[in-house]
């Protein structure tokens, strides 16, 4: 069994993994923040893009669990030699590792390596494709700060086209009953997206004033190279979560962020200050969130 | 040379399929009795009877789309593994493309493709040439000199001529000469980084999409060119609605238009890219299942002349990997009779239309696409238009086929070339007369 995507996921699989999570961080914040629950297990971190929360929080996630950690990245391994993928998942099986965590520029590797390799896979992000442990780590956080999902209303602002993390908790969040709405120009939008379980805007000031939870996407600042739209300044004009348009919204409402943030960008300064922006406490669920994950796919039955 | 007797099968002759027995004696069909009573047509002494009851004898099939990867990517296939795939699919010719390493851009580079095919001696070579020198789009390639190497079909396959005042006059220079201009047509402003077709699965995988515009766009751009300079052209692997209409249009307008369309264009969507599995990867792209429906149908209807395969082998350890790193294509020839068939609603004498006669048509393979009749070269497809059967291995040096384990039905059981046994279903391994050729 692999964790690679939230599409079709049941309800109660997620809340089984929440409940979990919720567990972990009571674990979290004993004064000795670790249980033997996966002691003498490997888990591989295979990262071949850069990241930092992602991978570390992994990292944490494990040794909170009492399992070893082989961390592996691109730049500095063979594959900067040419070897393929396969054979670097092939050879990281045959060092022993329990479980593979795979960050991955290429839509799909995560599976590729699951149908290469026989030990669990944990998508921890391919492509502009799916995130899992993201919307997990997302809706832990929306869950403890509003004690359930159900009916919640959440706008997902900017480059929904190009995220995985958009992608993960569309399914994710829909599945624990949130109503999402994509707030984005119609070039950041998907393409072709009738089936999903949202609806669409380009106008966040429509939306603004009825939403609980505004989770804003990393605008990949080098991707205004390819006219996706006319230039950030216009961009913050008209989707970023400035001083104004937060004061705009429910006084209850909260802001997240998967990070990393381009400040002035899509948020000001002012509201990732702001206490209901959430962002570090996502950061914080995400280790709670990873060893829900990695228990569930290694530990014994609980 | 030995004769053969085709015994008790079903013959398509010109009037239709008829129940005779076939004779061939040096590289020609010399007999076409009808209605035999068994056992009634002598058995030459020295000659080779076969039974061939229950079977359709035709003519064999041509391919006007084949990657042959000779020279320079023989590690996927090269022109004898090629050749003998094509026999195992009933080929009796195919059109080399010309995206070779170097590319078939000049004369001697044409006239290799073709000598190479003599040498091996299982079906006829035809090269195909670039249109743009390198396959660079920038000027033009060596035309008469390819043109003199027998070449009639031009084309930078893989690439578009995207220069609309290049194609111009690439077709202005040849529309007189009697050259095909074949276009691979993907507008790429559009295309560019794209993986796979464009609409719900993409959006769905977030991968950049090639969408069915690209290729609607540059196919209307290029019949306005072609009616303007007065230039035969052909679009390859049509894969979308749009570009089926725009032909119809087309030749209701009197155009001189043909096309071709891909067995995997007919029978896969692009719901199959969900599995994420590189054996699903090719351009133009697996598209929407009204695409398919309207491929299908032009074919049936004759808007869509012919198939052709865009055989395209790739090594195991090149689709080993990552969809978005994948080379695109798919192989084709061993499979493609048997794909037709079980996806075209159609008689057997349309499919054979559509993979021999037409595509003999539009490449001027003259010696191909014969109805049966006495005169004709034995260049012979001998298919079992009922077995079913399940691919699950190639003669091709690569495997990279959709197909793999999909039921089929319809099966090549022999082919002929110039009169010589160059596949035998019954009999697996390399044909003798490749392994024998030199």
């Amino acid at each position: 069994m692999s964790f690679l995507t939230t599409i079709g996921v049941p309800r109660h699989e997620i809340e089984d993994l929440l409940d979990l999570a919720d567990e972990f961080n009571e674990v979290l914040s004993r004064p000795i923040p670790k249980v033997p629950a996966l002691q003498g297990k490997l888990v591989a971190n295979m990262f071949f893009e850069n990241s930092t929360r992602t991978r570390l929080s992994f990292e944490r996630a494990a040794r909170a669990l009492s399992a070893d950690v082989m961390s592996f990245s691109a730049v500095a391994s063979s594959v900067a030699k040419g070897e393929s993928l396969k054979d670097t998942a092939l050879t990281v099986e045959a060092l022993g590792a329990d479980l593979m965590v795979v960050r991955h520029y290429s839509t799909g590797a995560p599976l590729r390596i699951a149908e290469w390799v026989g030990c669990p896979v944990v998508n921890a992000g391919d492509g502009a494709h799916q995130h899992p442990t993201q919307a997990l780590l997302d809706a832990l956080t929306l869950r403890r700060r509003f004690g359930s999902i159900d009916g919640l209303r959440v706008a997902i602002v900017g480059d929904v086209r190009h995220s995985r993390v958009a992608r993960s908790n569309v399914f994710a969040l829909a599945a624990l009953g949130a109503r999402v709405v994509l707030v984005a120009p119609r070039t950041l939008q998907p393409v072709a997206f009738a089936d999903w379980p949202v609806d669409s805007t380009d106008d966040l000031d429509e939306v603004l004033e009825e939403v609980d939870v505004v989770y804003l996407l990393r605008i990949q600042v080098e991707r205004g190279g390819l006219s996706v739209f006319p230039s950030l300044p216009e961009y913050v004009s008209r989707y970023g979560i400035t001083r104004e348009r937060f004061a705009r919204l429910h006084p209850e409402a909260v802001v997240l962020h998967p990070g990393p943030m381009n400040r002035g960008v899509e948020i000001s300064d002012m509201v990732a200050a702001h206490p209901n922006a959430l962002i570090l406490d996502q950061v914080a669920n995400g280790v709670a969130a990873r060893m829900a994950v990695l228990f569930r796919l290694l530990g014994d039955k609980p | 040379m030995s004769a053969v007797l085709l015994k008790g099968g079903m013959a398509l002759a010109p009037e239709g399929p008829i129940r005779a027995d076939v004779r061939l004696r040096n590289g020609v069909v010399v007999e076409v009795r009808r209605c035999p009573e068994p056992d009634s047509t002598d058995e030459e002494a020295g000659s080779q009877a076969i039974d061939v009851s229950g079977l359709l004898v035709g003519p064999g099939f041509v391919d006007l789309h084949t990657h042959l990867r000779e020279p320079g990517q023989e590690w996927k296939e090269d022109i004898a593994s090629g050749s003998a795939a094509a026999a195992a699919g009933g080929f009796t010719a195919v059109v080399a493309m010309p995206n070779t390493d170097p590319v078939i851009d000049s004369g001697h580079m044409a006239r290799y493709v073709s000598d190479r095919g003599k040498q091996v001696g299982v079906v006829e070579v035809i090269p195909s040439g670039c249109i743009t020198a390198g396959q660079e789009g920038i000027r033009l390639a060596h035309l008469d000199e390819l043109f003199e190497s027998g070449v009639r079909i031009f084309t930078d396959d893989g690439r578009t001529v995207a220069d609309a005042g290049l194609l111009r006059r690439a077709m202005e220079y040849l529309a007189s000469r009697g050259g095909l201009i074949a276009q691979h047509a993907e507008e790429p402003g559009l295309s560019r980084d794209g993986h796979m077709h464009e609409g719900e699965v993409s959006s769905l995988l977030g991968m950049a999409g090639i969408p069915a515009l690209s290729e609607i766009l540059v196919v209307a751009r290029d019949l306005a060119l072609a009616e303007f300079t007065g230039a035969s052209y052909h679009v390859q692997h049509v894969s979308c609605a749009g570009t089926v209409d725009l032909i119809r249009e087309a030749r209701e307008r009197g155009l001189p238009v043909t096309a071709e369309v891909t067995p995997h264009h007919l029978w896969f969507t692009d719901d199959h890219v969900m599995s994420l599995h590189p054996v699903f990867k090719m351009y133009p792209p697996l598209r929407s299942g009204s695409d398919v429906e309207a491929l299908i149908r032009g074919l049936q209807e004759g808007v869509i002349d012919a198939v052709a395969t865009d055989h395209a082998p790739h090594a195991a350890h090149e689709k080993d990997v990552p969809f978005e790193e994948a080379p695109k294509g798919v192989t084709g020839l061993e499979t493609a009779f048997a794909a037709v068939r079980s996806v075209l609603d159609a008689d057997p004498r349309t499919v054979f239309e559509r993979m021999s006669v037409a595509p003999a048509r539009i490449s001027e393979a003259g010696r191909h696409g014969r109805w049966i009749e006495p005169g004709v070269p034995a260049n012979l497809a001998v298919v079992d238009w009922n077995a079913s059967w399940t691919p699950d291995g190639f003669m091709s040096r690569s495997s990279n086929s959709p197909f793999t384990g999909v039921p089929l039905t319809g099966r090549v059981r022999y082919t002929f070339y110039e009169g010589r046994m160059t596949h035998d279903a019954e009999v697996t391994g390399v044909p003798s007369s490749v392994r024998g050729s030199v």
